[in-house]
């Protein structure tokens, strides 16, 4: 099983961005992806820091793809779209917009922002030069399944959200602009004082979802270490880590121990908490449940 | 050319109501999962849809069919069928998202018509001209997440038709792309074609102070006598920072009636109606207004001021993304 790392979902400073990917490269994951994906606004401020991270992530032996944006609107995402595809990396299409920059034949791979929840589908990407896609994170196990499986018949490989909010909606309005009292176009980088998005809580103060600019994540950490043998069986063959702000490299290094069966889920959970014990857990989208719910050890023993 | 107007019906009575009312076109579903708004006792059986495509075609309306739903892996031929028999029952046009069922549709049904649904979020002319160039596509039903400008823009890129929203309900997230239904209640737009579903919502009544609930998730509450929304996810009540309100949206509704003008010099083709689950009464209104203000535009006269507030069962009414300061 190949351990992934997904864009940078958050806006984090130039530094802490440099220094993310300084890490990631000590770590045991195979594949990175970077990038925006997020806010067009935010690529500015770290643009130049991205050939840096690449050439050290490639020369520690980690394969690189580069993001397209999740929602491609104005005029200026469409000319960073078209630049995203001449810089010669593989592109992870996140937007379907991006496909008709790519030239022919060109191979990419599909993030799990595209819809991809049937056969018809896979197969048409496919056709078009996708060799590898992570599929949206709402899937349940069973459509997992039968996907991988026209998936393996095609030379396409698939990866399922292994660890990480969920991303679950974006949209043409910022709500962090909206809870400054600002709007979009003069948004004043509200997002960049939360490095794991902003808690937005119910009116009974239950944690619920996270706001992270124009993005929409949730409040808990969907987790597939109750589903790894499951996924492995299916045919999946790679994982996907979503950076978070501490303990990330901890992160990647207990789930490369748990794929390679030297601990349980469950160890990987108490390693994991123990360095953020307020931190919720999912796997409902997984099994089928709703997204938020999160099975216990002895019923993902059962199933 | 007088802006078309598309209008949603959920049942049959709809449906005619719709016709008589003086609807352009009408767009409805299957009764089943392969539309959007999937809902129980709403939709179409086959025999009722092709008797409601044969009143239409007799008083000259057209019928558009939403399989707008993401066909489930393994199920595909659910939603191939209803494509087939929207196709056979004579429909003028099948709306579809899922980009492997427009593959089969080109390839199966070439002759019937395709437009893309607003739950592909097609956001840009380069996706709008690549759904065309690829499967055919002949109108494009644009996301609510575009200003009037941005409309312009599209439609001085494509040769490919334009619909909008003018009124009712209102996504803001990107519609097809948003999941916040199925992670508290496991039900989704997507996969199930609803969302936040009634099964899921409580009302509890605390002395006086009604809190609803979607999911087991506080997000609205009102003091007595004050109007209790539905609680929809995205227009719900929360708290982030030092703030407590609606974080997302308020529990608002699309009214772009005096917008009509500007999306026609934006180059707009037809103007959608939301709502397959409303009523003969509130579909014969709304129906009525626009068609008299798509009229009066034909003919150089003004609009008619304020004509739709009464429909807004209380809610307050936006212009959404069509203004730019939405965002």
């Amino acid at each position: 099983m190949q351990l992934t790392v997904a864009p940078i979902p958050f806006f984090w400073s130039k530094d802490t961005w440099s220094t993310f990917y300084e890490e990631i490269a000590e770590t045991s994951v195979d594949r990175v992806v970077l990038g925006e994906l997020v806010c067009s606004k935010r690529l500015p401020f770290f643009q130049d820091q991205i050939p840096g991270a690449i050439e050290r992530l490639i020369a520690a032996g980690k394969d690189v793809a580069l993001t397209s944006l999740a929602l491609i609107t104005l005029k200026r995402e469409r000319k960073l779209t078209a630049d995203l595809v001449e810089m010669g990396l593989e592109v992870e299409v996140n937007d379907l917009s991006v496909l008709p920059y790519l030239p022919k034949s060109t191979k990419f791979s599909v993030g799990p922002l595209v819809n991809v929840y049937n056969e018809g589908t896979l197969r048409w990407l496919a056709s078009l030069g996708a060799t590898r896609i992570c599929l949206p994170p709402e899937l349940p196990l069973a459509s997992v399944e039968i996907l991988a499986k026209e998936a393996a018949s095609l030379d396409v490989t698939i990866e399922v959200w292994g660890h990480g909010r969920l991303p679950l909606a974006i949209s043409g309005r910022c709500y962090h602009a909206r809870l400054h009292g600002r709007t979009k176009d003069n948004c004043q980088f509200a997002c960049e004082d939360d490095p794991d998005g902003l808690d937005v809580a119910t009116l009974d103060g239950q944690p619920f979802l996270t706001m992270n600019g124009v993005q929409t994540l949730s409040d808990s950490y969907a987790t597939t270490v109750h589903q790894i043998g499951q996924l492995r069986d299916a045919g999946v063959t790679a994982l996907r880590l979503s950076p978070q702000s501490h303990g990330f490299a901890n992160l990647c290094h207990q789930y490369r121990a748990l794929v390679e069966g030297q601990c349980s889920g469950e160890a990987v959970l108490e390693a994991i908490t123990g360095q953020t014990p307020e931190v919720r857990f999912s796997d409902g989208f997984l099994t089928g449940d709703r997204g938020v719910a999160m099975s216990t050890p002895a019923i993902a023993a059962r199933t | 050319m007088v802006m078309e107007i598309v209008c949603p019906a959920g049942t049959p009575a709809a449906f005619r109501a719709a016709v008589k009312a003086g609807a352009h076109t009408i767009y409805c579903g299957f009764a089943d999962e392969t539309n959007a708004r999937n809902f129980p006792g709403l939709n179409f059986d086959r025999v009722e849809m092709r008797d409601s495509v044969a009143f239409a075609h007799q008083h000259g309306a057209k019928v558009l069919v939403a399989i707008n739903t993401f066909p489930r892996a393994g199920d595909e031929a659910i939603w191939h069928r209803a494509v087939a028999d929207a196709e056979s029952c004579g429909a003028d046009a099948v709306i579809l998202a899922d980009a492997g069922l427009l593959d089969y549709a080109a390839r199966d049904h070439p002759n019937l018509r395709r437009h893309l649904s607003v739950q592909a979020a097609a956001a840009n002319a380069d996706m709008v001209n690549f759904y065309a160039e690829t499967f055919g596509v002949k109108r494009v039903v644009l996301p609510r997440v575009l200003s009037v400008p941005e409309i312009a823009a599209i439609n001085a890129e494509t040769e490919v038709e334009t619909e909008v929203f003018v009124f009712g309900g209102l996504c803001v997230m990107a519609e097809g792309r948003c999941s916040l239904s199925s992670y508290a209640t496991g039900r989704s737009p997507n996969m199930n074609g609803v969302c936040s579903p009634a099964s899921h919502v409580e009302y509890h009544d605390h002395n006086g102070v009604l809190d609803a609930q979607l999911g087991g998730y506080t997000i609205h509450r009102a003091q007595k006598g004050d109007a209790a929304p539905y609680p929809t996810l995205c227009k719900g009540c929360f708290t982030a920072g030092e703030k407590t309100d609606h974080l997302f949206e308020d529990p608002v509704s699309l009214n772009a009636e005096q917008l009509i003008p500007q999306l026609q010099k934006a180059g707009v083709t037809a103007l959608k109606i939301e709502g397959r689950q409303r009523s003969r009464s509130y579909v014969t209104q709304v129906v009525r207004n626009f068609r008299e203000a798509v009229d009066a535009l034909e003919d150089g006269r003004p609009l008619p001021q304020g004509m739709l507030a009464r429909l807004s069962e209380g809610q307050a009414m936006t212009t959404g993304a069509y203004k730019k300061t939405w965002r």
